[in-house]
């Protein structure tokens, strides 16, 4: 374009009108992300196109931006994570955040405490945001009426895990990206496409938010694994499939996410053995096969290597794992930022 | 001793509805209808109902030794604040209530208490540990009126049986909380699409059924009279009534909660709403409403299960069971049951009054000349919201905090003494 | 228009007057071409890095103007602010964040910063700090279509299509024809009812 060119001539002034600011959506007015419920196409793909921005920041020489400045994040970790801590804590300071940590080795939070009289004392420091994660469904939900800061879930019990799904899709969207050479913007990566999350399905948080979001996003999620993992009458709702035979939930996957299989469930008596669960739900390449062409293995970490995952599918080229661990930092600067921006 | 009136009150009983009358009370019972002359104490009754106050069976006040959550000050009167005139108080109090001590000193303390009547259970077994039975005779002699260890179900066949025997042969009913422990395990909530969508451990409703038939069986082998106490599930009812049809002395009791809430609140994650037995499915509740028409259930039982605020504030897993309910029964079920048309009146009050009576061998309750003065005085016309700030009982936090409910207690008259009083 | 920081809806606007035509506009930019390459010595080295929204197509215009005059095409970055403004309490909308595109390494080069208008400087301030955190540049110049006045930071623009007083109630939209359809420089102000 240039402005040498010569537009129309005038017109009378009556006709024109301030324009709008470009499609801005309306504030978020989103205090917590405590799961997808209620949440809306158009909010999740802006996280997800946020997560980019974050992701080009953190290309650069210097990999920060102020625009979290002066706000104080805190993770209250009563159930131990370094991963997950450490990557909201990078999300946090990559914005110039500041970050305070209680975890639960700590004497801060302790077992059968009333959470509500723990977070009375942590009020008073004033963070703006907690991130949490706890063994017992429900507690950030709890956390969050009782306090005036935000409140993000990392993770309750085989309740939730937002950001986790919000990083699956991410690593999705860009692999289907890749995979077609093809912009699809919004939510056209999803619409259609097959996702199999094969495992642990009934102890899983990571199945259960993956669930909700990309179904959200128009995609159809198979969910398999044996009768004790995967009840049938499992997440009744539309786009979702239950199958026991691992051949029939991977047939046409765009995306085929490994579990962790803990050894606890043997010993609870849920499964026979780790040969039985390889002989029949171990996500292989042969397995693959049946997939759709250019589709990705997932895991959301750490993997049991040749337990729920061919430990070679794990290393090669369809494998976006590692991805999914690097886009983990971008998705939750996004989630901060998002909720973080003009609360104050 | 004092003369009361209660003046204009609709007289209703288990016997039929008397008409408007002025009823008077003297030297703790009932004097008469329409007597006249001067009385020491007088009541406005005109527009509300006036009937015997209401029975419960099943009660925690957690006294002796948990008195932080409620005592027998402030459950006898947050009992008598719902209408009741008598309860029975279950004995997994700290210590069990297992010893004719306890029961005694309970019996004593109640007597100066002021609230409602108190008739205390004592355990089955010893400590509620499940091994060992308690003193069946020596605890009835004492003023026990119900052998328990609800809060806890009796896992060993075996000796649910023998307490059954011991039990038939005194004469005395045995309440039950049935469910399988190793079925229950760790479920906090109804298993189920709910539990399944939340990711909370799930306690389904077999484990109920099928120890509900186990307790029915054994009462119809020895001839127990076995009292089934919170009957949650559809699924529950249906074993429950067959084996009762076919003969087993058992009787059936559900609780307010129960028929009123579904596992869909627990979407909330608010520990207020968990109970055991757990809230069941919509499904379940439609059934159990529709049961209380026929004979198959035969008492409410309020299951009040107090605990502190702090208790309720802890994480979904870690919170206690238990619900406070014993204030808001009459109104909630008046409300949810009878107003909305699912229910007559007359049934309501059956459950809460001769069908108690029914199941412990009681006289039923009436307004007859000779009887006790425990009456309840009922404004069914007025609507209030639920709030803490009002409540009796220590544990003020209840579901249904800011509910509307409409038909409540106006004043309660235990042995002819009023021991609540609505302003 | 620039004036991100103006809550919508609190004042209802109506047009005064246009400051600029398309042929004002089209000889500013020509003359501020020509001020670049004499203060800058030529277009080595020369780097445009226009400030979303409106600075982008406008950076472009000056490059190819750029192109015409010295015979090299100096490359054109795009840069979003949102995540380096001070002001974003008073913004009523959220943000949306859009990329940044500088595909060239700042390192050494003499920038000239592009944006529509300059106002209170926040958004020049921000621009500085998002550049400078990309590396060194040897230089960092800045050009604006229009200076408005009421500056709240000590910053200056050293290419000025046209200087324009305002009062604080009055808002100065830079239609830019790859956005708006035409080009034209408008002055709005609050409706009297």
């Amino acid at each position: 374009m240039s402005v040498t060119a010569i537009a129309g001539a005038t017109d009378a002034a009556a006709a024109r009108s301030l324009p709008q600011r470009p499609a801005a959506p309306a504030r978020s007015g989103r205090r917590h992300l405590l799961d997808f419920t209620d949440w809306q196409v158009d909010e999740l793909v802006a996280l997800l196109d946020t997560a980019e921005v974050m992701a080009q920041v953190l290309t650069r020489t210097i990999k920060k931006v102020p625009a979290l400045q002066g706000f104080t994040v805190a993770s209250l970790f009563f159930e131990d994570s370094t991963r997950t801590r450490l990557s909201f804590e990078r999300a946090a300071r990559a914005q110039s955040a500041d970050v305070m940590t209680f975890s639960a080795g700590g004497s801060s939070l302790k077992k059968g405490e009333s959470m509500r009289d723990t977070l009375r004392t942590l009020d008073q420091l004033q963070a703006d945001l907690y991130v949490v994660r706890h063994p017992a469904a429900g507690a950030p939900h709890q956390l969050a009426r009782w306090t005036d800061a935000a409140v993000v879930n990392a993770g309750d019990g085989r309740h939730a895990h937002p950001t986790q799904a919000l990083l699956d899709a991410y690593t999705f969207r860009a692999a289907r990206r890749d995979a077609t050479g093809a912009a699809l913007p919004g939510a056209e990566a999803f619409g259609g496409q097959r996702i199999a999350i094969v495992g642990d399905v009934a102890h899983s948080r990571v199945a259960r938010s993956n669930v909700e979001l990309f179904t959200s996003l128009g995609a159809e999620v198979v969910l398999c694994g044996p009768p004790t993992l995967v009840p049938r009458e499992f997440l009744d709702r539309p786009g979702v499939h239950v199958t026991h035979r691992l051949e029939e939930a991977v047939e046409g996957a765009a995306a085929v996410m490994a579990l962790r299989m803990q050894r606890e469930r043997m010993a609870a008596g849920l499964l026979p053995s780790v040969t039985e669960y390889v002989t029949r739900y171990q996500v292989t390449s042969r397995v693959l096969r049946s997939a759709a062409d250019g589709a990705v293995v997932m895991h959301p970490g750490p993997m049991n290597r040749d337990v729920e995952i061919e430990s070679s599918l794990a290393d090669g080229p369809a494998s976006v794992i590692e991805r999914q661990v690097a886009n983990g930092v971008p998705v939750r600067m996004a989630v901060l930022y998002t909720l973080l921006v003009g609360r104050r | 001793m004092s003369r009361v009136a209660l003046r204009g009150g609709r007289l209703v009983d288990g016997s039929g509805d008397m008409g408007v009358h002025d009823l008077y009370l003297k030297d703790g019972v009932i004097e008469g209808l329409d007597l006249g002359g001067s009385v020491d104490v007088e009541h406005d009754a005109s527009g509300t109902l006036v009937t015997p106050a209401f029975l419960d069976l099943h009660a925690h006040l957690r006294d002796p030794g948990q008195e932080v959550k409620e005592d027998l000050a402030s459950g006898l009167a947050a009992a008598a604040a719902g209408g009741y005139g008598t309860v029975v108080s279950m004995a997994n109090t700290d210590p069990v209530v297992d010893d004719p001590g306890l029961v005694a000193d309970l019996v004593a303390r109640a007597a100066r208490t002021s609230g409602a009547r108190l008739r205390p259970a004592a355990a089955l077994s010893r400590g509620l540990g499940g091994e060992e039975l308690t003193d069946f005779a020596a605890l009835k002699a004492a003023g026990a009126v119900m052998i328990t260890d609800d809060g806890i179900p009796v896992a060993d066949s075996h000796l649910m049986r023998r307490a059954c025997e011991y039990a038939a042969e005194l004469g005395l009913v045995i309440q039950t909380h049935s469910e399988d422990p190793a079925l229950r395990a760790k479920g906090v909530m109804n298993e189920g699409a709910v539990s399944h969508r939340l990711g909370l451990p799930g306690n389904p409703v077999e484990a109920e059924s099928l120890m509900l038939f186990r307790d029915g069986e054994l009462a119809r082998m020895t001839g127990a009279r076995v009292h089934l106490a919170h009957v949650s599930s559809k699924r529950g009812i249906e074993v429950a009534s067959w084996l009762k049809a076919g003969g087993a002395p058992i009787t059936i009791e559900v609780t307010p909660h129960h028929l009123t809430l579904t596992d869909e609140s627990l979407a909330s994650f608010d520990p207020l709403y968990k109970v055991a037995p757990p809230l069941r499915s919509a499904a379940d509740v439609a059934y159990l409403r529709d049961a209380l028409h026929g004979g198959v259930i035969d008492s409410i039982g309020t299951d009040h299960a107090p605990h502190t605020l702090a208790e309720k504030e802890r994480d979904m897993l870690e919170a206690p069971f238990g619900i406070s309910t014993i204030e808001v029964t009459f109104a909630l079920l008046y409300t949810e049951l009878v107003a909305a048309g699912a229910l007559p009146l007359a049934r309501l009050l059956h459950l809460l009054q001769d069908g108690p009576a029914a199941v412990m061998g009681w006289a039923p309750p009436r307004l007859a000349v000779g009887a006790p003065a425990d009456i309840v005085v009922l404004d069914l016309e007025r609507v209030r919201e639920v709030d803490a700030a009002h409540l009796t009982s220590k544990a003020k936090h209840t579901p249904w905090q800011g509910t509307p409910l409409r038909g409540w207690p106006v004043l309660t008259v235990v042995a002819g003494a009023a021991v609540f009083e609505r302003r | 228009m620039n004036d991100d920081t103006t809550p919508p809806g609190t004042a209802r606007h109506a047009y005064k007057s246009t400051l600029m035509t398309s042929e004002e506009m089209a000889r500013a930019l020509r003359r501020i071409a020509h001020e670049v390459i004499e203060r800058n010595k030529g277009a080595s080295d020369l780097a445009l890095v226009g400030i979303h929204t409106r600075g982008v197509p406008l950076a472009e215009a000056l490059a190819a103007l750029i192109a015409e005059f010295e015979g090299v095409t100096p490359p054109v970055g795009k840069l979003d602010i949102t995540l380096y403004r001070d002001d974003l309490t008073e913004i009523a909308l959220q943000p949306v964040v859009k990329k940044t595109e500088v595909d060239f390494d700042v390192h050494g080069k003499r920038i000239v910063l592009v944006d529509d208008v300059l106002y209170t400087g926040r958004t020049a301030r921000a621009a500085l700090d998002a550049l400078i955190d990309m590396g060194r540049p040897a230089v960092i110049q800045y050009a604006v279509m229009v200076d408005r006045g009421h500056r709240e930071l000590p910053i200056r623009a050293d290419y000025v299509g046209k200087n324009v007083p305002t009062s604080t109630s009055e808002v100065v939209h830079v239609r830019l024809a790859s956005i708006d359809g035409d080009d034209q420089v408008d002055l709005w102000d609050e409706a009297r009812p």
